[in-house]
């Protein structure tokens, strides 16, 4: 029950970021961009990852893309020009693609790597208390560092916006 | 076939490619963003597909730091593209030649 599952998310998630890639408008490219977020907590969710797929859902589909439609809004950006792929781009794509098989394949076929889903640990990042656990334990720094970085990506973003004086 | 680790990874590589395409394939700004965020969405995926099938939880650690870094990233890069616009009138990335010759 649980494969169907996976591959029907797999298939959501795969054909709507395909689509955020070839929509002509970037208004449809940021729907299809909340259909790709709301697919990929599915997969966390199957994957007993709770906390981080309600996280994907408010940060991600909530804040970023409501952030994208409110600058393509204050833009006033319209459809583009029908493009034609280069050349290049698809050869890049493809040996970009070939690569990262190429690790996959590599990185799954170690015997080092619990890969089946029998015998699995029960899952430790599953429960929030843990997730609060570990980041005021083991990860105190980072998340203080996190804090620095948001409260400087606050005062740039404040000074990129503002109108500068021409005087 | 039951679903394992290589499925997910499999996933999440077909996605971080499908990201890669449009960063090259598109010209306006604002949609290479949204496919950034999609490679950055599919490292997400991999790290927790590793971290469940690891049994500890600093994988998912790591990408509740991703995504924290990933909205600051986009808050910023939304105001240098308003930035952008308000000096040069355009989003478009062939327009954008300052540095060509």
């Amino acid at each position: 029950m649980t494969d169907i599952f996976f591959y029907i998310f797999a298939a959501l998630t795969l054909g709507s970021a395909l689509c955020v890639t070839l929509a002509k408008s970037p208004v449809n490219a940021a729907m299809f961009l909340i259909t790709t977020f709301i697919g990929m907590a599915s997969l966390f969710v199957l994957l007993e990852a709770y906390f981080l797929a309600v996280i994907q859902i408010l940060v991600y589909a909530g804040a970023v893309v409501v952030l994208f439609l409110f600058i393509i809004m204050l833009l006033d950006v319209g459809e583009e020009k029908r493009v034609r792929t280069k050349l290049v781009t698809w050869i890049a794509s493809f040996v970009g693609l070939a690569l990262l098989i190429v690790g996959v394949v590599g990185i799954t076929s170690s015997d080092n790597i619990q890969t089946q889903a029998e015998a699995l640990p029960e899952a430790a990042g599953a429960t929030l208390k843990n997730f609060g656990y570990e980041l005021f334990t083991t990860y105190q720094l980072p998340m203080q560092v996190t804090g620095f970085l948001l409260l400087i990506a606050m005062i740039g973003v404040i000074v990129l916006s503002k109108r500068v004086k021409t005087d | 076939m039951t679903v394992g680790l290589e499925q997910y990874i499999a996933v999440s590589a077909l996605l971080f490619a499908i990201g890669f395409f449009g960063v090259l394939r598109r010209k306006n700004t604002l949609v290479i963003y949204m496919c950034l965020e999609l490679m950055l969405n599919a490292c997400n995926l991999g790290l927790i597909a590793f971290s469940r099938f690891h049994g500890g939880m600093s994988g998912s650690v790591f990408v509740f730091f991703i995504i924290t870094v990933a909205a600051a990233e986009v808050a910023v890069g939304l105001a240098i593209i308003v930035a952008l616009f308000r000096k040069r009138q355009t989003v478009q990335v062939p327009e954008l030649n300052a540095l060509k010759n």
